[in-house]
């Protein structure tokens, strides 16, 4: 194999930490190694670090400093935040209102608490991956405690109507939590103007380090402990405090804000640039998600007659990373949820691919995959069974 | 995660395409699962002249589609049918536990085109 240059199009996966950021990190490691709990110096100095972190995650979703709770990343701040909220207020209700294309994270912790007696209601999706206002409105039941909806979605990359539906949680008394793991530093939030009870975010996928995320509660917000143990962070999250990675988060987050509109213009330049040639020139293919309303890094397609992960591995023998809804490159059985939840068949969904850019990107890039990849899906068709029938026809 | 076996296997598939007037075709698999393989076979005095496949899969359904069609390539019907799965994933250095059930597809469709060539035979 004879790759010169390699090209990462799955930052929906995970980015790589940004030098800026792990700059600030470092220190953290040796120099100020203190616990944060610990009365003397060493801890009273990690501590301002801390604080400081929590401030710029605050800053950045308009929150204040003392409604970010640091977890161990998004999984955790959807457990901490679903199950935080259903078991504190189980009094009031048992419903909780969520939708069909949500991160395992929140899917699986739902589907737990379904086992544990709570009632889900999972939301159904239109062809682009939108949650209509009204489906929202008429699943409400007297003894629904929360709606969680995400922000954007991580396979298709679809926006969904947060302020509205948030409005219509608060209209209602019921707490509004949304997973925007992907949409930090892709769209400006804040979670005061748009009335979020509850939002998720993991570092790693906006240039942060991995296993660091928060979760942000709104003062007032019912919700328990899901780790128990120590009293850090205001006894919502036991266990000693991961400084190095916080301190990596509050920068990385400061960074995504200040750098917003060049970074993100940019990055959706190439991503049209993308999209256009791919539709352009590969036939039988279609664009997954919504046309507009998607993150500005995402593009999805799925090219009937052929399967995802042979696609995946042929474009990663000429150096490009990206990402597949396959049954066969996630080890499961079955196609990606979201594609199924859409609308797709099984045979279409098998053929998806995800191509999501970042910082690094360059139009070369997207010149270098525009050059190969029809070739790559031609190759492929030309071996299925499934394509000779449409061959025929044509 | 795939052995080399594997991956020259899949970039370079032996024995794709399809055959004119075969003597026995099997497909087997569906879109739902995934994985679709479709083989024919040129079978002269119950020897297997030539085969060829295609293939709806990922890395693993193309690697034992090739392999296997080279590993009955010569052979008669009787030893054909003989080919395991457990063969074909030996014969490509092992594949991911995850994987196996994408690798029962080729036996599979060994099995089927010689059972619709005995058919046509009989017939
Ligand atoms: C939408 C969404 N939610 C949650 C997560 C989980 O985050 P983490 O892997 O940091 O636990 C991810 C990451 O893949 C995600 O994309
Ligand atoms: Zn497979």
């Amino acid at each position: 194999m004879n790759v010169s240059k390699r090209i990462y199009l799955d930052h929906a996966a995970t980015t790589y930490t940004s030098k800026e950021v792990l700059n600030e990190m470092l220190p953290f490691f040796t120099e100020y190694f203190g616990n944060p709990s610990s009365v003397h110096q060493y801890g009273r100095e990690v501590k301002k670090s801390i604080d400081l972190a929590r401030d710029r995650v605050a800053k950045a979703i308009g929150a204040l400093p003392e409604e970010i709770y640091f977890t161990a990343g998004g999984s955790e701040a959807d457990n901490l935040a679903i199950k935080g909220v259903a078991y504190a207020n189980k009094s009031k209700g048992n419903h909780i209102i969520t939708t069909k294309i949500e991160h395992p994270a929140v899917i699986h912790t739902c589907e737990q608490l379904e086992k544990e007696g709570f009632e889900v209601t999972y939301l159904n999706v239109d062809q682009y991956g939108m949650v209509s206002l009204e489906d929202v409105k008429s699943s409400i039941k007297a003894n629904t405690i929360l709606i969680s909806v995400m922000y954007a979605n991580n396979e298709i990359g679809t926006i969904q109507p947060i302020t509205e539906i948030a409005q219509i949680a608060k209209e209602k008394g019921i707490y509004f939590h949304t997973d925007a793991v992907q949409a930090i530093g892709s769209v400006r939030i804040n979670v005061k103007e748009q009335n979020i009870d509850m939002l998720s975010m993991a570092a790693h996928k906006f240039y942060g380090p991995k296993g660091v995320g928060a979760l942000y509660v709104r003062k007032g917000v019912k919700l328990i402990s899901i780790i128990h143990g120590g009293s850090q962070e205001r006894k919502r999250r036991a266990g000693t405090e991961n400084v190095p990675g916080i301190v990596g988060m509050g920068k990385a987050i400061e960074l995504a804000y200040q750098n917003f509109d060049e970074h993100n213009s940019r990055v959706k330049g190439l991503r049209d640039k993308l999209i256009k040639g791919v539709m352009e020139n590969i036939p039988y293919t279609r664009l997954n998600g919504h046309p507009e309303k998607r993150l500005v890094n995402n593009s999805n397609f799925c090219f009937e007659y052929i399967e995802g992960e042979s696609l995946l591995l042929n474009l990663d023998m000429k150096g490009i990373a990206g990402s597949s809804g396959s049954a066969c490159s996630s080890g499961s059985l079955e196609p990606s949820h979201v594609l199924l939840a859409i609308g797709l068949s099984h045979e279409i969904a098998h053929g998806s691919l995800r191509l999501s850019l970042g910082e690094v990107n360059t139009e070369e890039d997207i010149d270098f995959v525009l050059q190969v990849l029809p070739e790559i899906v031609d190759r492929l068709r030309q071996m299925s069974p499934l394509y000779e029938k449409v061959k025929g026809g044509k | 995660m795939y052995s080399d076996k594997v991956m020259d296997h899949f970039s370079c598939p032996r024995n794709v395409g399809e055959i004119e007037n075969a003597d026995g075709v099997g497909e087997v698999g569906n879109a739902h699962c995934g994985d679709i393989m479709k083989i024919y076979l040129k079978i002269e005095e119950d020897v297997i002249t030539d085969v060829k496949f295609k293939t709806f899969g990922c890395g693993a359904a193309i690697a034992t589609s090739s392999i296997a069609t080279d590993m009955i390539k010569g052979k008669t019907v009787e030893e054909a049918l003989k080919i395991t799965n457990k063969a074909v994933v030996e014969a490509l250095d092992g594949l991911p536990a995850q994987k196996i059930h994408c690798s029962v597809l080729a036996e599979e469709a060994v099995k089927a085109a010689i059972e619709d060539y005995q058919k046509k035979k009989a017939q």
